[in-house]
């Protein structure tokens, strides 16, 4: 069966769920076997057998955390060249499309970024992707080279599916472009506690309608009574209420959840191309035209000062 | 001292506008209004506060590769003060994928002189974001991509990127390729001055065979990835929206339970 390279997000051996999910995705269309890459990478072996990858290809060097993406692509690189894979998967993260699309043009192969799903083909691996805003689905395939895909987070339910996972160093070179951008500082983005916004089942938004960054609370309040991910609009987000890392829609982060909330938000076509995939959407917002409301589930009409804090207790009480 | 700064910019339909594909899967651009995408005005802004904070002498030119009404994007650039333009435009440069245009950008990135790119984190129409990662590795010049700040010095560029995990400060010897995200710094509105000024700046054209690339390397018959089925999504059927009357969060609450959130 023909093998597919699955490249690993991990922190310091900590395997995140999208690569999970890719491993799911991949068994789709052959064997996978997963590259690691940095601190931790062989640590990453026992979760990635334990969710279908035949054989774990690992590298540790100081280079990858010492400059920027072009370390990893000689390294994903060195991966392809010792496999011959049939495709080459990668979580759909801004580093990882990086890494991705510098790797499809050594190779002389097409990419596809930003898949939501993936099937296996009579030409190879096609893959759908969802274009204008989530206004349309489009199903593409690479018709050069090797298949190089990116997959969003939230594509797949993530499978166990055991199996043997050998760990193999990888002999990397690394090339004269290595080096070119140092890392010169890290600062890690302090936990909130909360799921990662990209990955979490549920997220609970903030719009405009929030009126103070002392306000978020409420909308926090929510997303703990869930374990969801808190959200936030670009104009909560510019009138510096929230973080720009929270920020959902055409300039910040594109989420699928399983449920999005939406509270105090228009639904500007910005923000609906940054959540109009979301499996369940539920809206709160005092304004009846906005919007938001021609793509809910259940929609309530009403003040969100009103309505979220009774939200929050009922669900309290109810989990009991 | 002088610093060549070339400004990737893209022609896209409006967001707001009704987006669509054409016959042969392509994006559809006579149905819709273009105009010079969003997230690359953050790099003509970047590009411009480059140029102002420099004490060497700038020249800032924007680059795009389009179809004609493209010279819009670039006329909207110079406005915001950009010095000249280069239009790229061929008409075997129809339905050319993210591995083509990095083609195309590179020769004529090249062919203008560069001691520093700089373009926006993405396209506000394909929303790839891959396009900066592929000139430079075409270019053989280091990237430093996604930058919420941005600074040019002695032959250095340095800048943030803010990660999911982290916060990075990144350095790298000019020549290179900058991305800029919509942290970087509002983007100026052009001024009256401005506008006049832009009808008398030069905008050069060049077509395919001015870049030394063949027909067969861009456009539908070059491109690396093929869409075999585009589809409208279907509208959402119309969910359930009460009125809060002193009610609405139990309702709600409801609703979640209902759906096994709760």
């Amino acid at each position: 069966m023909a093998e597919v390279l699955v490249y690993v997000d991990h922190v310091d051996g900590a395997v995140r769920k999208p690569t999970l999910e890719l491993l799911t995705l991949a068994r789709r269309i052959g064997e996978p076997v997963a590259v690691a890459l940095g601190n931790g990478a062989a640590d990453t072996a026992a979760a990635l057998a334990e969710h279908g990858a035949v054989k774990v290809l690992t590298h540790d060097a100081s280079e990858y955390a010492e400059y920027l993406v072009v370390p990893k692509v000689d390294a994903l690189q060195a991966a392809y060249d010792a496999v011959s894979p049939a495709a080459v998967l990668v979580p759909s993260s801004a580093e990882g499309k990086e890494i991705a699309a510098r790797l499809a043009l050594r190779i002389g192969s097409g990419i596809i970024t930003d898949a939501v799903d993936l099937e296996a083909g009579d030409e190879g691996p096609v893959a759908t992707q969802s274009v204008f805003a989530a206004s349309f689905t489009t199903k593409s395939r690479v018709i050069k080279g090797t298949p190089v895909i990116t997959v969003k987070p939230n594509s797949a339910a993530v499978e166990a599916a055991p199996a043997a996972g050998a760990v193999e160093t990888l002999a990397v070179t690394f090339s004269d472009q290595a080096t070119g951008t140092k890392v010169t500082a890290r600062t890690p983005r302090e936990s909130t506690g909360r799921p990662e916004l990209t990955e979490a089942a549920i997220v609970v938004s903030g719009g405009r309608g929030v009126n103070g960054a002392e306000n978020f609370s409420i909308i926090e309040a929510l997303a703990d009574s869930l374990g969801a991910a808190v959200g936030a609009s670009r104009a909560a987000v510019d009138a510096g209420w929230y973080p720009h890392t929270n920020q959902v829609g055409q300039t910040g982060k594109s989420v699928s959840p399983q449920l999005y909330i939406a509270n105090g938000i228009s639904g500007a076509i910005q923000h609906r191309a940054g959540m109009q995939t979301s499996k369940t959407i539920v809206a709160v917002n005092k304004d009846a035209e906005a919007p938001i409301f021609e793509l809910v589930d259940y929609g309530v009409v009403g003040d969100l000062f009103d309505v979220v804090p009774q939200l929050t207790e009922e669900i309290k009480a109810r989990k009991g | 001292m002088s610093l060549r700064i070339v400004v990737t910019v893209k022609y896209v339909p409006d967001a707001t506008g009704d987006r669509h594909f054409a016959d042969d899967l392509t994006v559809d651009r006579d149905d819709v209004d273009g105009l010079l995408s969003e997230l690359d005005e953050y790099a003509v802004e970047q590009a411009l506060q480059i140029s102002e904070n420099s004490d060497d002498d700038v020249e800032v030119t924007v680059l795009t590769v389009g179809p004609e009404d493209a010279k819009d994007a670039l006329r909207k650039a110079l406005s915001m003060g950009a010095d000249k333009a280069i239009h790229v435009e061929d008409d075997d440069l129809h339905g050319t994928d993210a591995i083509g245009t990095s083609l195309v950008l590179a020769k004529a990135i090249e062919k203008a002189g560069f001691d520093l790119v700089v373009s926006g984190m993405a396209s506000t129409d394909g929303t790839g974001g891959i396009v900066p990662a592929l000139v430079a590795e075409r270019l053989g010049v280091p990237q430093v991509t996604l930058l919420s700040q941005v600074s040019v010095g002695d032959g250095v560029v340095k800048g943030r990127r803010d990660g999911d995990a982290a916060s990075e400060q990144l350095e790298a010897s000019l020549p290179a390729v900058v991305s800029v995200t919509d942290q970087s710094g509002e983007a100026r509105y052009p001024s009256f001055k401005g506008i006049m000024a832009a009808k008398k700046k030069p905008v050069e054209s060049w077509d395919l065979s001015d870049l030394d690339i063949e027909a067969e390397e861009v456009g539908l018959e070059g491109a690396f990835t093929k869409v075999e089925v585009a589809n409208e999504r279907p509208a959402r059927t119309a969910g359930t929206i009460v009125k809060d009357e002193g009610e609405g969060g139990k309702q709600l609450a409801e609703f979640l339970a209902s759906q096994k959130f709760i």
